[in-house]
């Protein structure tokens, strides 16, 4: 770059810069419009987004059914030391696979451990201000 | 000239209430906790000494309803939370109701006791047994009057008769029969018999991958003993005529509201769930809740509702959190006034609001402690959504979403609510006079 001081900008050149900066400027306040539209048109879509964004897997099988399963299987389910037992005596023979981290189903035909099983909840305990 | 006020009366029962019931008459109102047990309160009669307390709720009745109980076939706890309790039409001198966990229905007799007899000839009066040697003459044994005992026992135990979890039980208008609904079936009972009940709906798919809704809630026509509706998760309803068939998994009529699907979420389903269904005392509407409207549907019309009422549209921006903390599922119910001019239904922060159909006016009112003087008239509170808040609203991010009304009842025919914050009963009686 040349070392000259430059020179002052003829008028021309001042306008057609000022028009650049005014262009600037509504391309950046029309984004901002159209991301403010955006919230207000539809709340819901950007919490969506918030949501996708925390958890990228989710949504991937049909979300009805998830819920649906869930509900349907609301109950405990205990820790069957028969089956961890016969399992256990079954790994002298083969190899089974221990259980994947987000399975949520125990059967009997992998080794449960007690670390699989969803917490179980505090044993009933009666209110004292019960009668 | 006229005096409005309001009398509010707060309970602190032993656990969660998870059900709130006026009877037919409004004479009692029946709760039903996370416990599995019921206390019922009665209205004090008017009294000529007593002008002042007239008109108040008092604990009349206390039981033990459902124990927990565990399903050693399918490790299943099964929870003695009580989902519902429904009165029966009194048809005597005793009171009845069913009452419901997970998964056993009971039918419960509470019946007064004044009179105890007196004067056995083999028993003394504490009730040991007399040495018959020593009975030397026979006397009748008379009734004397005694301080009154309420007492309840278990009439029937409709038992091992749901697979999945009971959610509504309704009593039908030939008082005969009832219906109880699971996720997935609804079976209608009699109220004579125990070990047998039919099965009128079933949407259980044949393979359960394919699963895609499940009912929600159910009830019979207040008048029609042949028409029941249900709801689904996915925001419709469905009635059913039992004349036209033994198996009423073809509806009648089906209401579904159409979606613009411009505007479809990941939320969309979940909240368009419904979680109660209620007909009106006229028989002529149905009032559904899904997780942020109530809507008012005419039985002539199933294409959309005649009528939706925002609750609390402000947490369509929390929803991500709201499912997160799985509020998002929370169960609100609604309910109508004795004219079904206002309906009522809860929100967060022991809100709960009222909505008049005719002026289209509403308001939301908070069951607290602090502000619930016992004369006072409730004072309407505000959410403020965004910008400048003003001195007595709240901003919605400083709603405590623990606080939940769930459960809310309506006298029938007087201007009696009952409100239920967790473990607080509210009874709000509005007055002129």
């Amino acid at each position: 770059m040349s070392a000259e001081v430059p020179e002052a900008a003829s008028a021309e050149e001042q306008k057609s810069e000022h028009n650049l900066l005014f262009w600037f400027i509504e391309v950046i306040y029309l984004k901002l419009f159209q991301e403010m539209e955006d919230k207000v048109t539809s709340p819901e879509k950007a919490e969506e987004a918030k949501l996708k964004a925390r958890y990228p897997h989710l949504g991937q099988k049909p979300g009805g059914s998830d819920f649906l399963r869930k509900r349907l299987q609301k109950g405990q389910k205990y820790f069957d030391s028969g089956d961890y037992n016969m399992a256990k005596a079954k790994m002298k023979n083969k190899q089974l696979p221990a259980a994947a981290p987000d399975k949520t189903e125990v059967t009997g035909d992998h080794i449960p451990t007690p670390q699989d099983l969803p917490q179980r909840k505090p044993s009933l305990v009666t209110s004292k201000l019960a009668g | 000239k006229l005096r409005h006020h309001s009398i509010t009366t707060v309970t602190l029962l032993p656990d969660i209430i998870s059900t709130v019931e006026f009877n037919h008459t409004g004479e009692l109102l029946a709760t039903g906790d996370k416990g599995g047990r019921v206390v019922i309160f009665q209205r004090e009669q008017e009294s000529k000494n007593q002008i002042h307390r007239r008109g108040e709720y008092n604990v009349y009745s206390t039981f033990q309803s459902h124990e927990p109980e565990f399903d050693y076939l399918k490790s299943l706890e099964i929870e003695e939370k009580i989902n519902k309790i429904r009165w029966l039409p009194q048809q005597n001198a005793a009171y009845f109701l069913l009452s419901t966990n997970d998964k056993t229905v009971k039918l419960w007799k509470v019946s007064e006791r004044d009179k105890r007899p007196e004067g056995y000839n083999l028993k003394d009066e504490e009730g040991r047994l007399r040495d018959p040697a020593t009975i030397t003459t026979l006397r009748v044994p008379v009734l004397r009057p005694m301080d009154l005992m309420v007492e309840a026992t278990p009439r029937r135990v409709f038992a091992n008769a749901h697979t999945y979890h009971i959610n509504s039980i309704s009593v039908n208008s030939d008082y005969e029969t009832y219906m109880s609904a699971d996720d997935l079936r609804i079976n209608l009972w009699n109220f004579e018999i125990t070990n047998q009940s039919f099965n009128i709906v079933d949407i259980k798919p044949a393979n359960m991958e394919e699963l895609t809704e499940v009912i929600t809630a159910a009830e019979f026509h207040p008048h029609h003993c042949n028409t029941f509706v249900y709801s689904s998760s996915k925001g419709t309803i469905r009635l059913c005529d039992m004349r036209a068939s033994a198996l009423c998994d073809r509806h009648t009529k089906f209401f579904e509201e159409p979606e613009d699907p411009s505007n479809r979420s990941f939320f969309s389903e979940i909240i368009s769930s419904i979680s109660d269904v209620k007909f009106s005392h006229s028989g002529r509407y149905i009032m559904t809740r899904d997780y942020l409207t109530v809507k008012v549907w005419d039985l002539n019309m199933e294409n959309r509702p005649i009528e939706t009422y925002q609750v609390h549209d402000y947490l369509r921006s929390k929803l991500c959190s709201l499912y997160e903390n799985d509020c998002i599922f929370d169960k609100f119910e609604c309910v109508w006034n004795g004219s079904d001019s206002v309906i009522m239904t809860g929100s967060y922060n022991n809100f709960f609001r009222m909505f008049d159909r005719n002026t289209k006016r509403d308001v939301t009112l908070e069951a607290s402690r602090e502000n619930s003087k016992p004369r006072a008239i409730l004072k309407p509170r505000k959410v403020c959504v965004g910008g400048k808040r003003r001195k007595d609203e709240i901003s919605v991010d400083s709603l405590d979403f623990s606080k939940k009304i769930l459960h809310t009842a309506w006298h029938p025919s007087e201007n009696i609510i009952a409100v239920a914050a967790t473990n607080n009963l509210y009874i709000f009686q509005d007055k002129v006079n």
